[in-house]
């Protein structure tokens, strides 16, 4: 990111901190430097910026319209999911009720249960044609998987990462040799918090409901998109039954390896029928590289 | 069996079903209320409620328990340690004329702190109910709560900050760095205390190990806090680390402290060990523990009772036991409990009030999240109230930015800001430490050295050197 103010400031008045070096030791905002004992004006200024991003992504409201765009031209999702996405909205009528009523952000709106409802048998009925047609049996009533998209506290997590993620998730999935995975069409929810995704689950009857959801803005990263896996998804499913994958983003976790992660706990959970606390997630990845950090026990401070 | 409330304005008559209600309907407006399903219906009725609840004689909470004696041990140690000698000055008034006596020349320092121990919770909740803000504030500064481990937290005309060094991975060198920017600016007497990324013993004891390497090496008058779950403490405590707090998150109902996986007994626990450790210099006061209005309705335990009032109810748990801080993180949880600057400054305050009238060494972590209605200048309005209000202590981080818990708070600068326009200063002992060490050029006059104090500018040369 690039400093508004990259001049020295005036020395007479700005106090540089002498420990610049340390920067190299963590991204907290350390040696600001100060005027008086203040912060000085650019990176006053800086944190502003950062939270007007923060704000605008928990405010604006998602672009449907391009999102579902994007995914009914993406080429890599048509040949796999024919059906265009599913548009609906949680029990919240707009942002100020999402943010003080979590519950209502928690179900579909009625009128949006009755739609999925009406969806999935009227997919059913089309799949039973063609396979009258075909002269097979009755085919699986039930879908493998359900992608559902919300936006949840970031908008401008979803407007960027979803599309990337569900992209390579897809195609790992029809690539899948173990398993013929069987999606729903995407279902596309907006002022919706995690468990909205069970109703959607619940409705379209699949085994495996995964959302995708703009996560809490942190200031340094207002576009951090999160997964949360639920198996035999109902509405009231318990928070202990997910498994989830957070800090999606290019400088968070990167996309290729959420797709990864998401698929390795999907085909987990579709072995052990399952998600949750009973479903551990061994693949390997940034974060535990991170955690591996030096087995120092002493820090620079001590010479 | 719980008595009914009624008011009568004009021809109109008032019920309330309970004491609980009473006082939730007479509670200032916030979300969580609001969620919990236990506001006001209305502005009229709010202030109904408060006229109602201001006619009820504090005799009433000794007899009617807003959760039941039977089904919740804070209910009982609220009513088992109340002392009726303590309450005997003010026994015979109603919850209005104990404003009026609060704010009388009569409740001096002396008065208020020999009132300790004859006051329940929900009665302070009660009293703070019909209280604006400037009496919140004036009533908690005449209130003296001192309290002592490596230095003396709680005097007149003193704030003492956290220095809360967090790091996304526990890295060593990035805690460090934030100590030392921290102690450049003078933070740190009330505690160093890091919230760990990895949450087990392990960690714990290895971060316990660096923080006492970091305080001998450099004499710091000042404590260590590692804020892992008490029982992760007391196993740290067995295996011979260098603990000098134990940190708890606490509710005020029984059932929120189940969630929390602790009880009453586990905190004596706890409690015992740190002081067999005998590691105080100036005082043995070890617990910190941490609080915040709207943990009872998330853990739904909260039985019709209003988030404030559950609130006050945790201070009867951390008074228990001796605390050397206890810490509101006000604006954490989010906006479902307390949606804006307003409410968030308004919590601080009460709970900040609440606090210091129960006797405890109250502090506050002045903070909000990115999806609250809230900004820097509202905590600037709360750090100045608080200050005013002789506020224990604060956090203090690099920029007012956690990048472990993801949250704004109060920076270093802010703790400065705070001294200097209020003319506050810190723990006498850190005090004479920062002079010492030529960190400040002036203590009184809040005025930085313009070199680097030497004792670090030598830890700063020698990794230049690598």
């Amino acid at each position: 990111m690039s400093k508004l103010v990259s001049k020295p400031q005036d020395e007479s008045v700005v106090t540089e901190s002498r420990w610049q070096s340390l920067k190299q030791f963590t991204s907290a905002r350390i040696a600001l430097g100060r005027t008086g004992t203040s912060i000085p004006t650019g990176e006053l200024l800086d944190f502003q910026l950062d939270h007007a991003r923060a704000i605008d992504a928990v405010h604006r409201a998602l672009d449907v319209a391009t999102l579902n765009q994007q995914l009914v031209a993406s080429h890599s999702l048509s040949h796999v999911i024919t059906t265009p996405p599913l548009l609906v909205q949680s029990k919240a009528s707009d942002r100020m009720v999402y943010l003080q009523r979590p519950d209502l952000g928690r179900q579909l709106s009625e009128a949006c249960w009755q739609q999925l409802c009406d969806a999935r048998a009227e997919y059913h009925h089309q799949e039973q044609r063609q396979e009258q047609h075909k002269g097979q049996h009755q085919g699986q009533q039930e879908y493998d998987l359900a992608i559902v998209v919300a936006d949840g506290l970031s908008s401008t997590a979803i407007q960027k990462h979803a599309l990337p993620v569900i992209e390579r998730l897809v195609e790992k999935l029809s690539g899948d040799d173990a398993h013929t995975w069987s999606l729903a069409p995407i279902t596309i929810v907006t002022q919706g918090r995690v468990a909205v995704g069970d109703d959607v689950g619940e409705c379209l009857n699949a085994k495996i409901t995964l959302i995708m959801i703009g996560e809490r803005p942190g200031l340094t990263s207002p576009d951090s998109m999160g997964i949360y896996l639920t198996w035999a998804p109902k509405r009231g499913a318990k928070d202990s039954s997910r498994n989830c994958i957070s800090n999606i983003r290019p400088e968070g976790l990167p996309y290729e390896e959420a797709a990864h992660k998401a698929h390795y706990l999907l085909s987990e959970s579709m072995k052990l029928q399952l998600t949750g606390i009973g479903l551990k997630d061994r693949s390997v990845g940034l974060e535990e590289e991170a955690q591996l950090e030096s087995d120092a026990t002493s820090s620079f401070l001590i010479g | 069996m719980t008595a009914s409330y009624r008011w009568q304005q004009g021809d109109k008559v008032y019920h309330f079903g309970s004491l609980a209600e009473l006082m939730a309907k007479a509670t200032p407006e916030r979300s969580g209320d609001a969620l919990a399903g236990v506001i006001a219906e209305s502005a009229e009725q709010r202030v109904i409620a408060q006229m109602a609840l201001a006619d009820v004689p504090l005799k009433t909470f000794l007899t009617e328990a807003v959760i039941p004696y039977e089904s919740d041990e804070i209910t009982r140690l609220i009513i088992d340690s109340h002392q009726l000698a303590a309450f005997a000055p003010i026994s015979h008034m109603t919850v209005g004329d104990f404003r009026n006596w609060l704010l009388s020349d009569a409740a001096d320092s002396q008065a208020l702190s020999a009132l300790r121990d004859g006051l329940t919770p929900e009665m302070v909740a009660a009293v703070s109910k019909i209280m604006r803000n400037q009496d919140l504030i004036l009533v908690a500064k005449k209130c003296h709560v001192v309290s002592a481990f490596r230095n003396t937290i709680g005097l007149p005309g003193r704030l003492s900050t956290r220095l809360q060094p967090n790091h996304p991975t526990d890295s060593l060198d990035g805690i460090a760095a934030t100590i030392f920017d921290g102690l450049m600016y003078g933070n740190g007497d009330a505690v160093i205390g890091i919230n760990p990324a990895t949450d087990n013993v392990p960690q714990t004891i290895k971060l316990l190990a660096m923080l006492e390497e970091v305080i001998q090496h450099y004499q710091i008058p000042t404590q260590s806090c590692v804020l892992t779950h008490v029982t992760n403490t007391i196993e740290a405590i067995e295996q011979g680390a260098a603990v000098d707090l134990v940190f708890q998150s606490i509710g005020g109902t029984q059932g929120t402290n189940d969630t929390f996986g602790v009880n009453l007994a586990v905190l004596k626990e706890a409690h015992e060990a740190a002081l067999s450790l005998k590691r105080g210099t100036v005082g043995n006061n070890v617990m910190y523990f941490e609080t915040g209005q709207g943990t009872a309705l998330s853990a739904d335990a909260y039985f019709g009772v209003d988030q404030q009032t559950c609130e006050a109810r945790a201070y009867a748990v951390a008074r228990q036991f001796d605390p050397l801080l206890v810490n509101t993180v006000v604006g954490f949880i989010g906006p479902e409990y307390l949606f804006d600057g307003k409410q968030i400054i308004r919590a601080g305050l009460e709970d900040h009030f609440c606090g210091k009238l129960l006797g405890l060494p109250m502090g506050c972590d002045i903070c909000y999240t990115n999806h609250a209605y809230a900004d820097q200048n509202d905590m600037d309005n709360l750090l100045t109230l608080l200050g005013v209000a002789g506020c224990t202590f604060i956090m203090g981080i690099p920029g007012s930015d956690d990048i472990m818990l993801n949250y704004q708070t109060t920076s270093f600068h802010d703790a400065l800001y705070a001294r200097k326009a209020l003319g506050l200063k810190p723990a006498p002992e850190f005090e004479s430490w920062l002079a010492q060490m030529e960190i400040f050029s002036d203590v009184d006059k809040v005025r930085l050295n313009q070199q680097l104090a030497k004792p670090f500018g030598a830890s700063i040369a020698l990794l230049s050197d690598k």
